[in-house]
């Protein structure tokens, strides 16, 4: 798998004092100005390598510090057309840190960028046989759970089921084995919903009946 | 260099313009209004001549035409109940059909008819933006009073769980007041902001506001100066006054009797007494004269705390959502910061202490820490700051598709400011147009969500069904406000609004209010419209200053010569404060410079380049530096 950081050694012209400009600059080394998002890609513009690994804490170090440079706070008192720019670069920033942050989107967007995204963003197309039993299972066996205890057991195999699938998505995205990747993308991605339908269920059986 | 004449680095260009506009925080409560101002010795909060900090948001329009907020609002209760309006914070944003619902808990006479609500007073009929707007020029005076000097700009604050129609209604009160808005900031993360500078806090954060008539709960991580949001969550309707209606209905029942329309807002006035006296004590005695009658009441502070669980019982829930929508243990906190007056009441302290198993903060006064954080938020976008806001959006935004469903485009607590594209399609042959219904809310059907705004995309050539791909684009700045925007992507036909819920105040209505309103609103926003075109200039001086600096062996006699005559004919119209002319000239300016310009591309096409590149933020990022923009280096 690729591991380079795009470099973009394109010129463009500065939107403000009009000289060139290299298309991945964040500000004019001539006038100063703000340029705009363009259109790298998530970890390109985090400045991270291009991997499922990531360092969480490193990603947050780089988002606040580019936050700092770019968010439209910083520019409250410059032109309307520099808070503008600067509003989406922040919104760029936002758009990439929330897609890197979570490993299921993260996943996700790997599979897109090697130019398999995942058809499966809901069951009804699902077509891992296996997965689609069991989810039907599991779903109904939740809906009969009545207590409490027998709703968190199906919590914690979720949980369980959620971990052992990161594990084996890293394995996969080393291996560079997409089609397995998108498979566990998959069952990722349904364990995180009867994750969700367990909360819900468990704050039904929560609420006192009156 | 001396072609071009600029301004001296992060030297005003207009030193009165700064110095005339002070940058305050208000936090415009359901209850009370609070302004503060933050100086280099830190903030601190504006009060009135008799050192009263608190504005309660009373507003009394008197039959004599006059309009008193405040205090002599509240002492007109007495004599003319029907004119005096409080809690209007419960209406931003609503719309007739939603405040109807609430009618039951609202001492207004509403005006009938549909899209805004109006207010029965007399033979007035204010909307709830124009009563906050007299809430905020009453706040304005009042600092304008205490700091000897014109107030413009402010940071207001808004609960964080307000929807997009109550943020941009609040936004058009302050416009009315004559109210720059530099930004809305959420009442829980200027709270947090307030104890992050001042108290040094760092960690996970819990931040529980409860107020007179909204309820907040934020997550916030703090770290070397940045406040990321979490989640948030909250109600915008459960606060204090519901503990006072508890305590106006007991006393009521207990009393007896027939209730004319007036009597329930006294009953609420003592109501609000007990709460606070059972705050302190532990029973108390109280009496209740209405309409010639009087009644004597007996309230002590375990029966009160029966009245009052519920709402406190419906706090905990949202902020256990809250915690489990970040993905965190009540333990995972490493402090919690009571904010609110309501959050004086003890059984309040206990639950959220039970809670999140530590005892909660509020060394910093709960009713003015919120107006000390918007203080601080002004001060940071006037002059500068290192401290950064990272908040979300605290509802999910999605535009209703086939049969009702609603599609999330905006998940909530995603970090603002955002920009979302979805496509969508036509589902009939033919299809010329698409109705497109922005909704808020995080229910699976539109019915069940807030309707935001509907607009037509118009002129789809006729296609098959399925065939045309519109891009829908959901964008929110940094105050939390929405703009969408439509694209048939295959005949590029566009349509867009600045979502402007029907409910809220059309452009003309509020245009109209600006021309109206007593304060020279108009002319403030001229005037605005005139410095912003100032800064551009300055902006176009001195990118072309830095340009010739760099390039100045690229500029021919006839570039220079272009060059200093345009950007005198600038430097001219600028000192003569004409919009337009600024505006013309800057035009002029460019295109005097483009030859130049045209020889720097020209020259840079095919070398090597530098610019400020992602390597250099990165290599400041390696060192633990935060690097600061080139902007702030001219």
């Amino acid at each position: 798998m690729d591991m380079t950081v795009e470099s973009d050694d394109s010129v463009v012209a500065c939107w403000s004092c009009h000289g060139p400009v290299a298309g991945a600059a964040l500000f004019c080394h001539t006038c100063g100005a703000v340029q705009p998002p363009g259109t790298r890609d998530h970890f390109a513009r985090l400045g991270i390598s291009r991997s499922f690994e990531i360092d969480a804490g490193d990603l947050d170090k780089r988002y606040f510090a580019f936050q700092r440079n770019l968010h439209p706070d910083r520019f409250a008192r410059r032109s309307a057309k520099e808070r503008a720019i600067a509003e989406s670069q922040s919104a760029s920033l936002n758009q990439a840190y929330e897609t890197l942050k979570d490993p299921l989107s993260r996943a996700a967007y790997l599979l897109e960028l090697v130019g398999r995204p995942s058809a499966a963003v809901n069951a009804a197309t699902v077509e891992d046989e296996e997965l689609l039993t069991e989810a039907l299972e599991n779903r109904e066996a939740l809906m009969e759970a009545e207590t409490t205890d027998a709703v968190d057991e199906f919590g914690s195999r979720a949980a369980a089921a959620a971990v052992r699938c990161l594990a084996d998505l890293s394995s996969a995205f080393a291996r560079a084995d997409f089609p397995e990747a998108d498979r566990l993308t998959t069952q990722l991605r349904y364990w995180r919903k009867l994750g969700e339908e367990v909360r819900i269920k468990r704050r039904l059986l929560e609420t006192p009946q009156s | 260099m001396n072609l071009l004449q600029i301004h001296e680095p992060g030297a005003t260009p207009d030193p009165h313009a700064e110095e005339q506009e002070l940058a305050i925080g208000i936090d415009l409560g359901t209850t009370n209004t609070v302004a503060a101002i933050a100086g280099a010795a830190g903030p601190e909060v504006l009060r009135a001549g008799d050192g009263e900090a608190l504005l309660p948001s009373v507003v009394h329009y008197r039959a004599d035409g006059a309009v008193e907020v405040g205090d002599a609002a509240v002492a007109g209760l007495a004599e003319d109940p029907g004119a005096v309006i409080a809690s209007v914070k419960r209406l931003m944003g609503r719309g007739a059909e939603d405040v109807r619902r609430l009618a039951g808990h609202l001492l207004f006479e509403l005006l009938p008819g549909a899209g805004m609500v109006r207010l029965k007073i007399r033979e007035r009929a204010p909307s709830p933006v124009e009563i906050s707007a007299e809430i905020l020029r009453a706040a304005k005076a009042r600092a304008e009073q205490a700091l000897g000097r014109a107030v413009g700009r402010a940071v207001v604050t808004v609960p964080a769980y307000f929807d997009d129609a109550a943020r941009s209604a609040t936004k058009d009160a302050a416009r009315l007041a004559g109210i720059e808005v530099l930004r809305l900031v959420n009442e829980p993360t200027a709270a947090a902001l307030a104890y992050g500078l001042d108290k040094q806090a760092e960690g996970i954060f819990a931040v529980y506001d409860l107020g007179g008539g909204t309820f907040d709960i934020s997550l916030l991580r703090l770290e070397k100066g940045v406040f990321q949001v979490l989640a948030t969550g909250g109600d915008t309707a459960l606060g204090g006054d519901d503990f006072d209606h508890a305590i106006a209905e007991r006393f009521l029942a207990e009393r007896g009797g027939a209730i004319s329309p007036s009597e329930p807002k006294q009953a609420l006035l003592l109501a609000r007494r007990v709460k606070e006296e059972l705050s302190r004590a532990e029973t108390g005695r109280w009496r209740l004269a209405l309409g010639g009658r009087v009644s004597e009441h007996e309230l002590d502070r375990a029966t009160l705390e029966g009245l009052i669980a519920a709402p406190i019982e419906r706090s905990l829930a949202i902020t256990r959502g809250v915690l489990a929508d970040a993905d965190l243990a009540p333990a995972d906190v490493d402090g919690v910061v009571l904010v609110g007056g309501s959050t004086r009441v003890p059984l309040v302290r206990r639950r959220v202490a039970e809670l999140f198993g530590r005892p909660a903060l509020a060394d910093i006064d709960p009713d003015a820490v919120v107006a000390l954080g918007a203080a601080l938020q002004a001060r940071a976008l006037t002059r500068g700051s290192d401290t950064l806001l990272l908040d979300v959006i605290p509802l999910s935004l999605g535009l209703e598709t086939m049969g009702g469903i609603v599609e999330k485009i905006i998940d909530r607590n995603t970090p603002i400011p955002v920009a979302k594209a979805q496509v969508f399609t036509t589902y009939q042959d033919g299809q010329g147009g698409m109705l497109l219904h922005v909704v808020q809310g995080e229910r699976e059907t539109v019915d069940q969500c807030r309707s935001l705004a509907r607009f037509e995309l118009k002129g789809i050539p006729p296609m098959t069904a399925g065939a045309a791909r519109t891009k829908v684009t959901f964008a929110v700045d940094a105050d939390g406000l929405l703009t969408v925007e439509a694209e048939e992507e295959t005949t590029r036909v566009r349509a867009g609004v600045e979502v402007r819920p029907s409910y809220g105040l059309s452009d003309e209505e509020m245009a109209r209010m600006l021309r109206d309103s007593l304060e020279n609103a108009e002319a403030d926003m001229q005037r605005r419209l005139l410095i912003e075109a100032q800064v551009d200039a300055d902006r176009v001086l001195q990118a072309l200053a830095a340009a010739l600096a760099a390039d100045g062996a690229l500029a021919t006699e006839e570039d220079r010569a272009a060059i200093a005559a345009a950007a005198e004919k600038l430097r001219a119209a600028r000192s003569r404060e004409d919009r337009d002319l600024i505006n013309g000239m800057i035009e002029g300016l460019e295109k005097a410079a483009l030859p130049f310009a045209q020889r720097r591309i020209d020259r840079a096409i095919g070398q090597a380049l530098a610019g400020r590149s992602l390597d250099e933020v990165e290599a400041s990022v390696a060192s633990g530096a935060a690097p600061v923009p080139a902007a702030d280096h001219l």
